[in-house]
């Protein structure tokens, strides 16, 4: 089984603070940690599991800039045997149905038998998968949390749906899925691991070498465009308690007395 | 103006909640709108939701066909890119069959996709401003969405209070006609319930919840001596489930269970809206976290900045010296 998985470098926001720029028209990205979308990553474990199990190869796909190769070479020291970095100027702002355009591109290029997308990515569209399926005229599932092969032509998947119930699905090959977290433990990716894949090469297509004409994709062609960020507003929020661990704690009891929290 | 629809999510015969809240969305595009509801489906349960509908809305659009007993997004997607007229704005939740169905039939429209709208602005010549949220809520954005050639928009369940005023003596007209073929290749089989775990959190009257600043298995430990000390229960956010450090029964979201307790301890949580959305009963939230932008201060009534790994070892502490 042949898998492309598409992938995404963001920033690591549970482990940061996320700040506006002096502009406000992004959050200010120098000290960020940055790593690879965690529901890629599950995606991405999900495909080497396939494999391992089916056979075939995996290959990892990324939109982005020159530092979008360290998330490509970190998913291909999990087992992705390829990996291919989409770059170019003119990409800058597209938006969904734009990195969906250029991903038809190289799934068209290739030979998929399956597409596997993170269900949503840092800006929490959850998007691309379905687009992407639509573009290419692919049956699409979204939130998989669970793979299961039939056959040669087909899949049995299950959905997560409201109340942590299961909708299972068949589908047929090809497809397009986007995975739920959890649907897999991914496996962990030491400095070794990443080190063996250090000289492998990594080909960088541009708009031209996908046969995209510059404004096809990037912001000329976008529907949607940001226009500012800005720090929601906090409305009354929450009462926040100050001082001393002690002080704080017998704010605290006192007020869960009140409430009923202590039984 | 663009003709406004609504896609009713329904189940056993009875709408969704969303189904509501989807009109005051669509007001907020246009105070004057006509909203036209869609709602497919079979049999006896479709028709008891276009009645329902018909309260609310002064025209309902019956998709009635075997094939959406169940909704299967490629089904209906394929219907109604033959029943909507193009340039039009459809307004679906953002729930699991918004997010299966609504990125591919924005393609089929052709039409702008914007998801997740938290806010409504309204509309200037024919681009709709919303805003929506990124990073886990920490962050919001204003939004331009060029409607030219239509919109599909999935709306955040919550933000929007629902629409109660009724009277509205809708009309239902049937589209069952119009779906063309609905051919699939994907094909529903059937729904695997959640199974019930050791404790039934929808029960509980105090929760302590626990969050991806428990860091470490081991930890888990913490949240249970508490919880004891307390005479509450432990309950979690989804990363712990995904970790598999507690069942997917103590997991509270909308892909979890949803809870009503009297007191919510959220440990490390930074509060998602799928999170969020499986609390009800406006309980008194604690939240303990050591990100201050971490977006359940704005919904908690109490809120400490801390590590949780510090804080809930010295809060049982006190509670059990105190008994």
């Amino acid at each position: 089984m042949e898998i492309l998985v598409c992938v995404k470098r963001v920033p690591d926001t549970e482990e940061n603070e996320i700040e506006l720029n002096s502009e406000g028209n992004d959050i200010e990205r120098d000290d960020l940690v940055y790593s690879v979308n965690e529901w890629d990553n599950y995606a991405v474990e999900e495909a080497i599991q396939l494999v391992d199990e089916h056979g075939g190869s995996v290959t990892v796909v990324t939109v982005g800039d020159e530092e979008s190769e360290e998330v490509l070479r970190r998913e291909m020291a999990m087992g992705a045997e390829k990996g291919i970095l989409v770059s170019d100027d003119s990409f800058e702002n597209a938006d969904g149905k734009g990195i969906a355009t250029i991903l038809k591109s190289i799934v068209e290029k290739g030979n998929y038998d399956l597409i596997l997308t993170g269900a949503q990515g840092d800006a929490g569209a959850a998007e691309v998968g379905g687009m992407l399926a639509a573009l290419l005229d692919l049956p699409y599932a979204s939130l998989v949390n669970k793979i299961e092969v039939t056959g040669d032509t087909g899949l049995k998947v299950g959905r997560e749906v409201e109340g942590g119930d299961q909708e299972m699905n068949e589908i047929s090959l090809p497809c397009v899925l986007s995975i739920q977290t959890g649907i897999n433990e991914p496996r962990y990716v030491g400095i070794r691991g990443i080190r063996k894949v250090a000289s492998v090469e990594i080909p960088t297509l541009s708009a031209s070498d996908l046969g995209l004409a510059a404004d096809s994709v990037g912001a000329g062609a976008a529907k949607i465009k940001k226009v500012d960020y800005f720090l929601p507003d906090l409305g009354e929020g929450a009462e926040m308690l100050e001082g001393s661990t002690d002080e704080i704690i017998e704010k605290l009891v006192e007020m869960l007395k009140a409430k009923g929290g202590l039984q | 103006m663009a003709q406004i629809f609504a896609y009713i999510v329904h189940k056993g015969g009875v709408a969704d909640d969303s189904a509501l809240e989807l009109i005051t969305a669509a007001k907020k595009i246009d105070a004057g709108a006509n909203v036209t509801a869609i709602v497919a489906g079979s049999g006896a349960d479709l028709d008891k939701v276009c009645n329902e509908m018909t309260e609310s809305y002064k025209e309902v659009y019956k998709i009635n066909s075997e094939a959406m007993a169940y909704p299967n997004a490629e089904v209906i997607r394929k219907a109604l890119v033959n029943i909507l007229p193009a340039d039009c704005i459809c307004l679906i939740p953002h729930n699991t069959f918004g997010m299966d169905m609504g990125p591919g039939l924005s393609i089929k429209m052709d039409s702008a996709y914007v998801s997740d709208v938290v806010a409504i602005e309204g509309i200037e010549g024919s681009t709709l401003k919303v805003i929506r949220q990124e990073f886990g809520g920490q962050v919001s954005t204003h939004v331009d969405c060029d409607i030219s050639s239509g919109a599909i928009v999935t709306v955040r369940p919550g933000p929007f209070p629902p629409d109660e005023s009724k009277g509205a003596g809708g009309q239902v007209v049937d589209k069952s006609g119009d779906i063309g073929d609905i051919s699939a290749k994907r094909k529903y089989l059937e729904t695997v319930l959640q199974e019930a775990g050791d404790v039934d959190i929808t029960k509980s009257d105090v929760l302590v919840s626990v969050g991806r600043g428990i860091e470490d298995e081991e930890n888990i430990e913490l949240a249970k001596e508490l919880a004891e000390a307390m005479g509450a229960d432990v309950s979690c956010s989804r990363p712990i489930v995904d970790a598999k450090w507690l069942d997917k029964s103590r997991q509270v979201g909308t892909s979890g269970q949803t809870v009503k307790p009297k007191v919510y301890m959220a440990m490390g949580i930074s509060g998602s809206f799928q999170h969020l959305g499986g609390i009800k009963g406006s309980p008194f939230i604690v939240a303990v976290n050591k990100n201050p932008k971490a977006p359940i201060f704005q919904v908690a009534d109490v809120g400490i900045i801390a590590d949780i790994l510090e804080f809930m070892p010295e809060l049982t502490e006190v509670l059990n010296e105190s008994k």
